[in-house]
């Protein structure tokens, strides 16, 4: 089966900017992403968790783009914008996928 | 003194407070009791669609006067000069940045629903009339609060953009929808629609409330636990301070409104308490740099606490004694 090389951007951002993000990431030509809610976890700003949690302020969720390896920068220029000030991790790694042109 | 001590005891032993210290003894212990986010979600939905409704009704039966409008534009007046005491308040006795300031202050000036669900509960149980529209003051008071900190920020020559989408979240957030949509709904069908659905929002509402509790014990215990080193003596003595000089400004306002026993209390109550739900989604949009786990763990960990089991046992007893009720 061919493959092709395809970046894999992922975005834990806090839940209250995802729109934004994805707005931002759409406004960039990014038309593919899966959002997902992450559960909890723990970094600069202490350990958190989604469990009986009412408000979004204290929530992340978790954005993945796969997109061609030309387009990276234009996406993190647009998600920077938005993530800049805000807690999250940004990371990139290298993948595969099938049907290039979906991408 | 001896009728606030007995008020405040009957209070303390409730089944609801006691809910709130389950939560935050599990939470302490490290046990591994929790409410799913869906739960508790499901639980607020439900309060604040009864508390709501039955404002909605509360005003169908009485009708509307003067006093409804005014104590609107009152609780807007107060949720938007709050926030400049408290961030004066913190600026004398903590050493809080300019940004924690401010974005702590916001969530003084804005209110905290489900202490004001708490106490409509014991004001119910105590056979203290109030009137129906404080939900409609409730829902007013959520935001102005906001605008201020952003205008506390702005006088530093730090200034902050307000998009649409902020707009939106602080005007139309979930909360502030579905209270006054319940509210209108509760005016528009009366008491011939609370007869209808009665069984469901007036019969269960306590142990709803209960099990809300409990899941707020949960979250201000486990608030306590992550972020407790955060609060320095002088940002804990305000967490306890500013809800005294909020209720008292929510006192001289209901006073002044000639509101009922249980309206004043209501006022005091919305005064005294700090947001956990709007204006924290709200500072993470607007002030981004403001550190969260002060301003959540201030206003869940330790004004909330503090109005469920004393606050609200002294201000209905001042209020109380005051109107003559």
């Amino acid at each position: 089966m061919k493959t092709h090389q395809a970046k894999r951007v992922e975005i834990t951002i806090e839940a209250i900017m995802q729109s934004r993000l994805t707005d931002a990431l759409k406004k960039a030509g990014v038309t593919g992403f899966t959002v997902l809610p992450v559960l909890g976890g723990s970094g600069r700003s202490g350990a958190w968790t989604r469990s009986g949690e009412i408000g979004r302020a204290a929530g992340m969720v978790q954005v993945i783009c796969i997109i061609r390896p030309e387009r990276l920068n234009g996406l993190l220029d647009a998600a920077f914008a938005v993530v800049e000030k805000h807690i999250g991790v940004v990371s990139v790694v290298d993948c595969e996928v099938l049907r290039a042109e979906r991408f | 003194m001896e009728e606030i001590l007995t008020l405040a005891g009957n209070n303390l032993l409730s089944p609801i407070i006691l809910s709130f210290a389950l939560g935050v003894a599990a939470s302490l212990a490290r046990s591994d009791l929790s409410v799913p986010e869906a739960a508790a979600k499901a639980l607020s939905i439900y309060l604040l669609f009864a508390i709501g409704f039955k404002g909605g009704v509360s005003v169908a039966a009485h009708g509307i006067d003067i006093k409804l409008g005014l104590s609107l534009l009152a609780g807007v007046i107060l949720s938007a000069v709050l926030p400049l005491v408290a961030f004066a308040l913190l600026n004398v006795i903590t050493g809080l940045s300019r940004l924690d300031a401010a974005a702590v202050a916001a969530h003084y000036g804005s209110i905290s629903i489900v202490t004001f669900v708490a106490a409509t509960s014991v004001l119910e149980s105590s056979g203290i009339a109030s009137e129906g529209y404080m939900v409609a003051v409730a829902a007013a008071m959520e935001a102005p609060a906001i605008l201020s900190a952003l205008w506390l920020i702005s006088r530093g020559g730090d200034g902050r953009r307000m998009d649409s989408d902020l707009w939106r979240e602080i005007l139309l957030n979930g909360s502030i929808v579905l209270l006054v949509g319940s509210f209108l709904i509760g005016w528009i069908t009366g008491e011939e629609g609370l007869e209808e659905i009665s069984s469901f929002i007036v019969a269960p509402f306590k142990g709803v409330l209960c099990l809300f509790l409990l899941d707020m014990g949960l979250v201000a215990g486990r608030g306590l636990r992550n972020g407790g080193g955060v609060l320095r003596p002088g940002v804990l003595a305000f967490g306890v301070l500013m809800p005294l000089i909020g209720s008292a400004f929510g006192l001289g306002t209901g006073l002044l409104l000639g509101l009922s026993p249980g309206g004043v209390v209501l006022m005091m109550v919305l005064s005294a308490s700090a947001s956990y739900i709007a204006v924290p989604a709200a500072m993470r949009v607007a002030l981004p740099e403001a550190n969260p786990s002060i301003y959540l763990t201030l206003s869940l960990g330790v004004t909330f606490p503090f109005n469920l089991t004393l606050g609200i046992p002294l201000y209905v007893a001042v209020a109380t004694a005051l109107t003559g009720g």
